[in-house]
């Protein structure tokens, strides 16, 4: 990287996170002002944003060649009190927690206790929320049974498609206009929502081309003064830019790269959505103004190459809106999930990788930043030396990029009913999730866990972490006799909790939809304006809620122990296993020495154990698949952990499989951890038995050495295994490439490692900003040397 | 007619330094050679063998009990496990490999298994001491597509001394395979002190330079992983303290034999 590039890097590592209170204050502001009152929900929202865009402070850096800050300044991080309002006891352990810390000035907290926390107690849409759940959903909440992804954020969860790279927001206020002319209030009883909704993003939209156009003065301002002439033509082209898009269509790649900017700002000022917000396939986006300009020689490749460096510092600068209710223990993630997607396959179906997927890889390899983070979609078209590319960059152990079946997610969007065209121009976004990028609201509503589920089974109804009654009473374990009789009543139970789990996202659905439409999200996602829907009201073409499984391997090693040494080999009888779960394992070390190790388990292979996770697999699937949002759309299942199998582990006692009470349960779709002792092909055989095409993706980790990526030898043996877990539709892989010793090493002495970063689930993180049980996991998980 | 059984002491998956692409690896126990560096001791006794456990059962303050090391398998067990992988070998050339201890110590349950292969067209991997008699190799020949040959010291007396077996048939048989035109890499165990001597070394090359088609040589390097094993089966380590070579012996014995014209890899 050169000069500028390494410096704006440097800078932009080393500023230090802290919560900027200016976006709160004038969203606050707004609120208060009558205009506020007069108007409908989607226009208040609408006017509020301009607000926020035509007042807040502009941030240009020094050598910067993309413009746009959330924030007063790179880091700066805004709150969004009308979705949560943050205590001053949460300012003051955001302040001071060791890991992700934001910093909070004195002034910050006393406009917070003086003027915002009075303004927003009880109105925030986290209160509404909590209002409107019923009691048995409380009750399972508590106990650790799902979280409610939408209390703290809004459902974002998408991906631009390449609506902007060739309609401009004038382009896009046409399209409004027109939609207004179509409103029949003859026969369309919602055409007044309808036309209050085009209302809002239009004012959306000229509020971004406001914001744009700040940034040009300020950008002609800085020219006029600027000493340095080669500096000074760039501040006069900059502001060029900003004068033509989001106006207008981008005419060049540097365009396209700053309306981008631009549209991400705005999403991501809106309101927080979750994954912030996503260029998706940005190598098809920009291949075609990269392959004109090189061809009319108006751009270099080495230009191209410091341009898309400066577009990812600016990810960096935006860390994940800090959380409310935290303890100091809790640490999250300053990542916000950015998933920039690379390769797959084009419209047509033919192969999508370019020269800018490479030179994209390249920029992903020198950045080493964790934000945006970065994946390879690989279609059984793709060349193999575009994997060994990708390969050669996971070598490293920076945890990206990670590998997507693109012939699995068509497949899995097909299923759900999308075009075959809208399914090849989606991927992957977040964590692992399939979508229809440009086109679809996939809402994740919340983790299940299912291996609470079963604790609840094996105490007919009761959480014995409580003593509380939170399910149905399905049966005395002791008086099962067979364990399709314990399957059955694990059923019923799944059911009972996901009837919970869907109740309240029903709910939580329309109180969004309601309360906090999303104008300016709206304007880039299709159908929202030709429908004049919200974003949050069903306005994408395509509307999917997922519930995203968790401890799946948990789960069915402990089903897998109770059916083989309960029922089939009578070592145990229930009512004693019972007992030793009760005492976690107390007195028995023997007992526990048979589960874990002389019991099959999940993830060598073992049909016994695979027949089971199946079996759980289709129960969860049916409980959940298809059933009804309130945005026209359907439920559908994932399966991710993120962290939170450590939050879920702690919320569950001791199990049949050998795991002690609070351990962490198993992540994505991975074995327990340790459980697999057969190797990675046995690993993939064992996922690769459930039906990946039946869910909206899955999550599986395999921590390599990175010895074993050594040679060509290494890369290609290690491409064969991702291209045939593939072949048998797995959805994703994802590689840890790093020494236990090193990770010890970096526990010990954190501040020697302070740029080591590991995957963690589905993202990548700084390790020595992680927690000690996550570390401690993250080098217990199975290491595969092929040595 | 009954199946033969065997007895193995593990079934490698995800074998990636035993022959082409992702591979099986087959280790049947029992082998005539006592060899000081061995690095897979439990493959020398024929039986089933107590060794301390891998993993402590945990909370426990008893002693673990022993594992037993081995196992009888029925062919068709082993080739159901071989069948678990073959989407892995199509994808990546890959196959089966047979080692040890020495695979020809079984020579019923090694015949059944490479028939079994056969039948499947599953590539098939020799890694063998090629310490047999020569009727017993020439049964098997056809139905090796790749021999993995250790050689390990020229002179008679010494190879006796470390590993309590004349050199001489396996020299036999390597010749002969070679005649034959047989696909063979020779494995050569660069043991410091033992196998890397001068006089080895050029007596290697002599005979090497004798034959008329093989040219494909692995130098593999001495490690230590084996001291681990040893300590659970309770056995003393000949090798204790031993250092492995260092990347410059192993460049240049590279170079050596690469100047010979052989076509050099080195660790596998």
């Amino acid at each position: 990287m050169n000069e500028r590039i390494e410096k704006l890097r440097e800078l932009s590592l080393n500023q230090k996170p802290s919560i900027s209170v200016e976006r709160a204050i004038l969203l606050t502001e707004f609120y208060r002002n009558d205009v506020a009152e007069r108007v409908s929900v989607p226009v208040r929202r609408a006017l509020a944003f301009q607000h926020i865009l035509q007042t807040k402070t502009l941030f240009i850096g020094d050598g910067e060649l993309i413009v746009g800050e959330r924030g007063p300044s790179p880091k700066a991080t805004p709150t969004y009190p009308e979705i949560c309002i943050h205590t001053l006891k949460d300012l003051d352990i955001l302040h001071s927690r060791k890991r992700i810390p934001y910093l909070v000035d004195d002034e910050t907290r006393k406009i917070y206790e003086t003027t915002l926390i009075p303004f927003w107690k009880g109105k925030s849409l986290r209160d509404r929320i909590f209002q409107e759940m019923s009691d048995e959903w409380k009750a399972a909440y508590d106990a650790g049974m799902f979280t409610e992804f939408m209390e703290q954020r809004s459902p974002g969860h998408t991906a631009l498609g390449d609506k902007i790279y060739t309609k401009g927001v004038l382009d896009l206020k046409e399209d409004i206009r027109e939609g207004v002319t179509r409103l029949d209030f003859y026969n369309d009883p919602q055409a007044y929502d309808k036309m209050e909704e085009l209302r809002a993003m239009d004012i959306a939209a000229d509020a971004l081309m406001l914001y744009a156009r700040r940034h040009a003065e300020r950008l002609q301002q800085l020219a006029k003064t600027e000493k340095d002439d080669k500096r000074k033509r760039e501040l006069q082209r900059m502001a060029e830019i900003c004068q033509h898009v989001p106006a207008h269509a981008p005419r060049t790649f540097y365009e396209a790269l700053q309306y981008y900017w631009f549209v991400h700002m705005g999403v991501i000022t809106e309101v927080n959505p979750w994954d912030s917000f996503n260029p998706g396939r940005l190598d098809q986006h920009l291949y075609p103004f990269y392959k004109r300009e090189l061809e009319a020689g108006t751009l270099t490749e080495e230009e191209a190459r410091e341009l898309l460096q400066a577009f990812w510092i600016k990810f960096n600068n935006q860390p994940a809106p800090p959380k409310v209710g935290v303890t100091a223990e809790e640490s999250s993630t300053y990542t916000d999930f950015a998933l920039i997607n690379l390769g797959g396959v084009r419209e047509d179906g033919s192969d999508a990788v370019n020269e800018l997927s490479y030179l994209i890889l390249d920029v992903v390899e020198e950045m080493r930043l964790v934000q945006p983070s970065s994946m390879v979609q690989l279609s059984k078209k793709n060349p193999d030396r575009f994997l060994a590319r990708a390969l050669k960059i996971i070598r490293t152990g920076f945890g990206q990029p990670s590998v997507f079946n693109t012939d699995a997610i068509v497949q899995e969007l097909v299923r759900q009913g999308k075009s075959i065209e809208d399914a090849r121009c989606g991927g992957a976004s977040g964590c692992v999730e399939s979508g229809a990028f440009g086109k679809e609201a996939y809402i994740l509503t919340g983790y299940f866990n299912l291996p609470k589920v079963l604790e609840v089974t094996l105490n007919n109804g009761i959480d014995p972490q409580t003593g509380k009654r939170i399910g149905l009473e399905t049966g005395d374990p002791t008086t099962f006799q067979t364990f399709d009789q314990l399957f059955a009543a694990f059923r019923t139970q799944l059911r009972h909790f996901v009837d919970i789990k869907i109740r309240g996202n029903n709910i939580v659905d329309r109180l969004y939809a309601r309360y906090i439409p999303v104008p300016f999200l709206s304007l880039f996602i299709d159908d929202c304006i030709e429908r004049g829907k919200d974003y949050h009201d069903g306005g994408a073409r395509y509307n999917t809620s997922y519930i995203q499984g968790v401890g799946l391997g948990t789960v069915t090693d402990a089903m897998t122990s109770l059916k083989y040494n309960v029922f089939d080999k009578a070592h145990v009888t229930m009512g004693n296993l019972l007992h030793t779960l009760k005492t976690d394992f107390g007195e028995d070390g023997q007992l526990r020495h048979r589960f874990l190790n002389e019991t099959p388990k999940y993830g060598n292979d073992d049909d016994y154990a695979d027949d089971i996770m199946k079996q759980t697999f289709t129960a969860y699937y049916d409980a959940v698949d298809g059933r009804p949002n309130p945005r026209g759309g359907t439920h559908r299942i994932n399966l991710l952990p993120t962290t939170v199998h450590i939050y879920f582990g702690s919320k569950v006692g001791a199990l049949p499989d050998g795991r002690k009470a609070a351990e962490p349960l198993s992540e994505g779709i991975s074995p327990v951890q340790g459980a697999d002792r057969k190797g990675p092909t046995a690993v993939l055989k064992s996922a690769a038995k459930m039906d990946h095409i039946r869910t909206g993706g899955t999550l599986l980790n395999q921590k390599f050495t990175p010895q074993l990526l050594s040679d060509d030898e290494g890369i290609a043996k290690m491409a064969h295994l991702i291209r045939t877990y593939f072949r048998m539709d797995g959805h994703h892989i994802q590689f840890n490439v790093v020494t236990a010793e090193i990770l010890r090493d970096a526990q010990e002495h954190p501040e020697k490692y302070r740029n080591l970063i590991v995957r963690v689930a589905g993202y990548s993180d700084y390790f020595v900003g992680l927690g000690a049980d996550l570390q401690n996991e993250i080098i217990k998980r199975t290491e595969h040397q092929g040595f | 007619m009954t199946m033969p059984q065997g007895t193995i002491f593990d079934i490698k998956r995800f074998a990636i330094h035993d022959g082409p692409g992702i591979r099986t690896t087959v280790f049947l126990k029992g082998c005539p050679l006592r060899c000081s560096w061995c690095h897979n001791p439990e493959g020398q006794n024929p039986d089933p063998e107590p060794a301390m456990p891998v993993v402590a059962v945990p909370d426990s303050s008893e002693r673990s009990p022993d594992e037993i090391v081995g196992r009888v398998l029925e062919v068709e067990d082993v080739v159901k496990e071989l069948e678990s992988d073959i989407l892995f070998f199509d994808e990546s050339g890959g196959g089966v490999t047979f080692s040890g201890g020495e695979p020809f110590a079984q020579p019923e349950f090694l015949d059944a298994l490479l028939d079994a292969c056969r039948t499947r067209k599953l590539h098939t991997c020799l890694d063998t001491s090629g310490y047999a008699p020569a009727e017993l190799f020439a049964l098997f020949r056809d139905r090796v597509d790749l021999y993995l040959y250790d050689l390990k010291l020229m002179d008679d007396a010494e190879h006796q001394k470390y590993t309590g077996v004349s050199n001489r048939s396996i020299l036999d048989n390597l010749r002969t395979l070679d005649e034959l035109q047989r696909k063979v890499v020779v494995r050569f165990l660069v043991i410091p002190g033992l196998t890397d001597t001068e006089d080895n070394i050029s007596a290697t090359l002599g005979f090497l330079a004798s034959l008329r088609n093989l040219r494909d040589v692995s130098l593999l390097p001495y490690h230590r992983i084996a001291a681990e094993k040893y300590r659970r089966l309770r056995r003393k380590n000949e090798m204790e303290g031993l250092s492995p070579p260092s990347d410059e012996v192993m460049k240049s014995l590279r170079t050596r034999f690469e100047s010979c014209g052989m076509k050099v890899t080195i660790g596998a």
